[in-house]
């Protein structure tokens, strides 16, 4: 057969495509890739096919590299190399072979070149410089085709590096005349924008030009960009949103051509893509929200039609709704969407609606209780997804009264659950929800040793040592941190009495550290019994070395008496030939420990858990090691924020397990990260002191209780009180308090019901009703006012000290203040700080939107505190505002007083400039608020103690108190009285004890009123680290010793703030400025600035422009300081 | 979108396109997970899934599996609607498109996509501008390729 009639009958489908004709593909099965296609569907095994496809790659491999092989039937070579390819066969030989084909073809032929090209290849791949000439001589080819190609693959995979080659080129394509290149080279450079964003930074106004095309296609593409730049810096683009809007309105009206209809939907994917960048514009922001309701309406009113994509539609326009500044009848509007979404028989459209009211339900957990037998039903969906999607939403809906409830859910499911990234994310929440809401020791531990068994060795690291920390850090009460260590103990040795062996070599760590520390609580239990227990793990053979070395290690601690010293005998004498070299240290000092029990006890004390372990954290004695590697061309570290970050931008595709869903401070990765992971866990089980590094920054994730408490019944929720009343009724609560409730809801779940329940219908109201039991019952609680009625019960003490409970407290006792006007707020420093009863009733949604508009409004006095009543704002903006000033929920009235209060500052610092005044706590009497002034060297923090009361308040006392920060009384007799309506005014002067990127000082404040008992009030305050830095002034020569003295360092790359000749000068003037740095010098490509964190400890930063970034290393004798530093110098230069 | 992915009802993979650089161990790691994955389920089941950290959109059309892979905040429905857009254009340039289409034509299959969707974006959402892409450089082949032939026929055979 010859090639021609090949030719012909490969061509053929193509030419018949317009009419129509079935079966057209069976004609090209003569081809060769028919044959090799037919080949392979007659083979039985996979084996032949093996063997079939090795032979064939063999011939194509002998063909390309003959110098007779024309392009012609290279091309064919190339499809038939694809399919191999495909079929998991590696053909790379042909990847050089395809990028000719590109090169030299024909159209038709670089056509395939440039499909297997981009088949082949992604865009790291070295060979991928070889096309860069021929996409630069086709993008100026004549041939539309031929240019088209181009663009393409160019959208697909391009070298970094070689953008600036054809950048010049594809710009000029954005005015061609044909729509189809102007829209594929819009859609190049959205591709060099994702890989490469300075590089295209200049052409902003030519994609304003594409957003404006009267081609719909070519605007539609460019919207892509505008999502993406606008995601990244929403506030520069705010005056678009204007045009968005229009041009969504005239899609929604039906004014495009009719081509761009799908299913008689005006163009679909356009609408999604407005909506979702609207949605990012509208965000935190009224105004702008304001303009789009109206459109917003609309779109939900066209998207009537009984289809999938008019589902599409109304789900991203509700999602759009909950993201905006609320509208209350759009909100009323969207919850009913997604009523529908979640009660329609369609699966599809049943997922969507959880994960909507997933979304929503934090902002309204009403809709959850609305939906409550639904989300029931879905709980036993047969379907995985759908069940997950449930758990989910239960998840955002814990409180202490649902807890027990919900987490059986979850442990449920995790039992049944084969997926390892499901049953990571699950088993992190379950520890999550467990420490949180914990109604009692037992079920903690319980729950905690389902977790441990079903996490096993796959689960975050950072929960077991959370856990440890939790035990060893203690609580409130000492007797219940006693009782709950006991439990664990009896927990524990009753599992090693069971069957060991299947427990995941990280509980066993678990187990074997709290034995250790905490078995003698259990007076009858004797340590060689426990040690008995332990060695039999030892002999077990699944037990990992690591599990040994923790097991050892708890032995050390436990050698007690005649028997336990026998015990370890025997062990250390099996292990101290161990080929494991951790093992065998840890069987030495078993052996020496245990004959030694004067040393042993000097070692190991007891109770060892709370005392603080020194750590050379940054490891400087490897400093040599580091800089010969750096110097034999090693890539320098990255801290893994910054690889995250970049790993983010390349929205490559994970295949690690999911990372830590909590983020984690600097000070906390500059820890873990340069520690190997076993020296880690080393030290944790020593001291329990390191394992909470990672717990810190997780804790400030712990928002949804913030959250809950901020949504309140303002706003439209408000006019839906009768709904809410009639879902309260009909669920049934058999209970009569919510710790009753919760308690008879877990004996429910775990033994025979106490409540007969025959029907099926029954159940699931009863599980409905203890599911939902914290969302009715909350809401009401914060309607009178009362604090949550069961606090948090694991609070850490080491934590802010104003936490959930106490905040609700303050909210409690404002309650009590007498009313009275807001009329003489302006007064000088006269001012009523009171607030009105109604005011207090009004919810804390009111305070936080009160403290938002104080951060907003700070410093003028003209605020309108009146805006209280009947308006709908809060949800997105209140929330994350009311989070972050969640310990003092309560400055609203404060609000005027910034300025007047500013007038209190104590003469010898008004001339430096200072912050904002920020409140601190304020109740019935008193108001605290601070800010901190920056001298040139000191920085002080001002209390402004202000008396609202009627009466004067003595005997105050005023303590602070930092783990980061030393603080120090600066004037000399504190202040002891305040009279009535005055302000008194405190001094500290702070220096930082350990560099942190935000350090915290927490205080409290006692006092006496005439009547009554004394009072006291808690508070912390915030300041970032910058406001420790100053400027040191150097010499170049000095700048070199000390250089060379300095142990700590850190490197990291960052963005030059613009491309050109004094890039390196302006973006070290944009630091110094920032945060107040000493440049020394600058030579050439490179310079050298200084600064000091007060008093006297400096930071020494060396830069220099390598490729277009700015390589800065910076070195300090101060630990984590670099770290800190280098994160404050990202974001300057990010923000900038 | 992160990639896309056509396979038979036996599990053979017979169009691939990955938005996202991956190494080839990588991609037939997550190909092979995926076949399985989406296989076993039945058909009343739900068409999405989440797997890894992505989430999955597939659906099934006759023997062929469509199954796209999109990030979180990605429309899960537009999404089965640009798999079901792309069957569409399919159909129409094969005239009622069969798996055997896709299996003899793959190249031509590939360029309908890359027509449609470009860098995991949708690129043109008309129908009629994406076939009239196709068309035209399905036409420019033809006439490249015709008097070529005839000479190489005289030549060759």
């Amino acid at each position: 057969m010859s090639d021609v009639v090949e030719k012909t009958l490969t061509a053929l489908p193509s030419l018949l495509s317009l009419d129509s004709q079935p079966g057209s593909a069976k004609l090209s099965s003569t081809s060769k890739l028919g044959n090799l296609i037919r080949g392979i569907t007659e083979l039985t095994s996979k084996h032949e096919e093996e063997k079939l496809i090795q032979r064939e790659l063999a011939s194509i491999k002998e063909q390309v590299s003959s110098p007779n092989t024309s392009m012609r039937q290279m091309k064919e070579l190339m499809v038939r190399a694809i399919y191999c390819e495909m079929l998991g066969y590696e053909a790379s030989f042909s990847y050089i072979h395809a990028i000719k084909l590109a090169q030299q073809g024909t159209a038709l032929e670089k056509r395939v070149g440039y499909l297997a090209v981009s088949l082949f290849l992604n865009e790291s791949h070295e060979l991928l410089l070889l096309l860069v000439n021929t996409v630069l001589k086709d993008l100026q080819s004549t041939n539309l085709i031929e240019v088209c190609m181009a663009l393409t693959v160019v959208s697909q995979m391009f070298p970094k590096d070689m953008i600036p080659a054809i950048l010049p080129l594809v710009e000029e394509k954005l005015n061609h005349q044909k729509e189809i290149i102007r829209r594929k080279a819009v859609l190049a450079l959205y591709k060099f924008y994702l890989i490469a964003p300075n590089q295209v930074q200049h052409i902003h106004n030519k994609f304003r030009k594409a957003l404006c095309d009267k081609d719909p296609g070519v605007m539609t593409a460019s919207l892509h960009i505008y999502l993406q730049m606008i995601q990244e810096n929403p506030e520069g683009y705010k005056d678009l949103t204007a045009s968005f809007v229009t041009i969504l309105k005239q899609v929604v009206g039906g004014k495009l051509p009719m081509d761009f209809n799908y299913h008689s939907v005006p163009a679909p994917w356009l609408q999604i893509q407005l909506l979702r960048i609207l949605s990012v514009l509208g965000k935190n922001d009224q105004s702008t929200s304001e303009i789009m309701y109206d459109v917003l309406d609309e779109s939900l009113r066209r998207a009537e039609m009984n289809h999938n994509i008019t589902y599409a539609i109304l789900y991203e326009c509700v999602k759009c709704i909950y993201t905006i500044h609320p509208k209350s009848d759009l909100l009323e509007k969207a919850a009913k969407c997604i009523g529908n979404f979640v009660l329609s028989p369609k699966i599809n459209l049943k997922y969507l609606g959880l994960k909507a009211l997933t979304y929503v339900v934090q902002q309204d957990p009403k809709l959850a209780l609305q939906h409550q037998m639904t989300i029931i039903e879905c709980l036993d969906h047969p379907d995985l997804i759908i069940k997950r999607e449930t758990l989910e939403l239960l998840f955002r809906i814990t409180n202490a009264q649902n807890v027990t409830v919900i987490v059986e859910k979850m442990l449920d499911f995790l039992r049944v659950s084969t997926d390892d990234y499901t049953t990571i994310d699950l088993v992190g929440k379950v520890a999550e929800l467990a420490e949180k809401y914990a109604p009692d020791n037992e079920w903690f531990i319980e729950t905690m040793n389902t977790v441990f068994s079903v996490g096993g060795d796959m689960m975050q690291p950072d929960i077991p040592n959370s856990f440890l920390k939790l035990l060893s850090e203690g609580f409130d009460s000492v007797e219940e941190d006693r009782k709950l260590r006991l439990f664990a103990v009896d927990s524990y040795v009753s599992l090693l009495q069971g069957e060991p062996g299947k427990l995941p070599q990280r509980f066993l760590q678990v187990i074997s550290w709290v034995l250790g520390e905490y078995s003698h609580l259990r007076a009858e239990l004797q340590p060689s019994t426990v040690m008995r227990l332990l060695s039999k793990l030892l002999d077990t053979k699944n037990t990992s070395s690591e599990t040994k070395t923790w097991v050892l290690m708890t032995m050390t601690k436990l050698c007690e008496g005649a028997a336990g010293v026998s015990v370890a005998q025997e062990v250390s004498e099996a292990y101290s030939s161990s080929l494991d070299t951790v093992l065998r240290q840890r069987a030495q000092e078993l052996q020496h420990l245990s004959q030694d029990s004067e040393l042993r006890a000097r070692v190991v004390p007891r109770d060892a858990g709370l005392e603080p372990l020194e750590v050379d954290s940054s490891l400087s004695f490897l400093d040599g090691f580091v800089s010969e590697a750096l110097a034999a061309g090693a890539a320098p570290y990255k801290p893994p924020h910054q690889r995250q970050e970049e790993l983010a931008q390349a929205k490559a595709l994970s295949l690690e397990p999911y990372g830590l869903s909590l983020p984690i401070s600097i000070s906390s990765c500059s820890i873990a990260d340069r520690q190997s992971p076993t020296l880690l866990s080393m030290s944790s089980g020593l001291s329990g002191d390191s394992t909470d590094l990672s717990h810190k920054g997780g804790s400030t994730t712990l928002k949804l209780d913030g959250v809950k408490r901020v949504w309140g019944k303002e706003g439209y929720l408000a006019q839906r009180e009768p709904v809410e009343e009639t879902a309260q009724v009909e669920v049934p609560s058999p209970f009569r308090s919510p710790s009753q409730q919760a308690e008879a809801d877990s004996s429910h779940s775990q033994t025979p019901t106490p409540v007969p329940t025959p029907e099926p219908t029954q159940e699931k109201q009863q599980l409905a009703s203890s599911l939902f039991v914290g969302l009715s019952s909350q809401s009401s609680v914060c309607l009178m006012g009362k604090s949550e009625s069961a606090p948090q019960r694991f609070r850490r003490k080491a934590k802010s000290p104003s936490s959930s409970s106490g905040a609700s407290e303050q909210i409690s006792n404002s309650l009590v203040s007498a009313p009275s006007t807001v009329d003489n707020l302006l007064c000088d420093n006269l001012l009523d700080t009171n607030i009105t009863s109604e005011l207090a009733v009004s919810s804390p949604t009111q305070t936080s939107q009160l403290s938002q508009s104080l951060t907003t409004a700070n410093g003028t006095c003209d605020v309108e505190l009146t805006d209280t009543k009947g308006s709908n704002h809060s949800l997105i903006r209140d929330i994350s505002v009311a989070v972050a000033a969640d310990p003092t929920p309560h400055e609203d009235p404060d609000k005027p007083k910034d300025l007047c209060l500013s007038s209190h500052l104590p003469a010898e610092l008004s001339g430096f400039s200072h912050s904002e005044i920020t409140p601190l706590c304020s109740n019935q009497s008193l108001d605290l608020s601070a800010c901190h002034v920056q001298q040139k060297d000191s920085l002080v923090l001002v209390v402004f103690i202000y008396n609202s009361s009627d009466s004067d308040i003595q005997q105050i006392l005023l303590e602070l108190d930092s783990d980061d920060l030393e603080v120090s009384g600066v004037c000399g007799s504190p202040v002891q009285e305040v009279g009535s309506q005055s302000v008194a005014v405190c001094q500290f002067s702070l220096s930082v004890k350990r560099p942190s990127v935000h350090v915290e000082v927490s205080g409290m404040v006692s006092y006496q009123l005439p009547v009554g008992t004394p009072q006291s009030a808690q508070f912390s305050y915030n300041l970032p680290l910058t406001s420790f830095i100053r400027p040191l002034t150097l010499s170049t020569e000095e700048y070199g010793t000390m250089w060379l003295a300095f142990s700590h360092d850190t490197k990291q790359n960052l963005t030059l703030i613009n491309e050109g000749q004094e890039s390196l000068a302006a973006t070290l003037n944009v630091l110094k400025k920032k945060l107040q740095l000493h440049i020394v010098e600058i030579i050439g490509l490179e310079g050298i600035v200084a600064c000091r964190l007060l008093q006297d400890q400096p930071c020494l930063m060396h830069c220099r422009v390598h490729a277009g970034t700015l390589a800065v290393w910076l070195r300090s004798p101060v630990p984590d300081l670099p770290d800190c530093l280098m994160y404050y110098c990202q974001r300057a230069l990010q923000e900038h | 979108m992160q990639f896309m992915l056509l396979f038979s009802r036996q599990g053979k993979l017979r169009l691939q396109k990955w938005y996202v650089p991956l190494s080839d161990k990588e991609k037939k790691k997550i190909t092979r997970e995926l076949v399985q994955t989406v296989l076993a389920r039945k058909p009343k089941m739900c068409s999405f899934l989440e797997w890894r950290d992505l989430k999955i959109v597939y659906k099934r059309y006759a023997s062929l599996y469509f199954c796209c892979a999109i990030e979180d905040q990605d429309n899960e429905l537009i999404t089965l609607e640009i798999i079901h857009r792309y069957v569409e254009l399919l159909d129409k340039y094969f005239g009622s498109v069969c798996e055997l289409d896709i299996i003899f034509n793959f190249e031509k299959a590939y360029f309908i996509l890359d027509e449609f969707l470009l860098g995991g974006e949708a690129q043109e959402t008309s129908k009629k501008n994406v076939l009239k892409a196709i068309e035209q450089a399905d036409l420019l082949q033809e006439d490249a390729e015709t008097p070529r032939s005839v000479l190489e026929e005289i030549g060759l055979t």
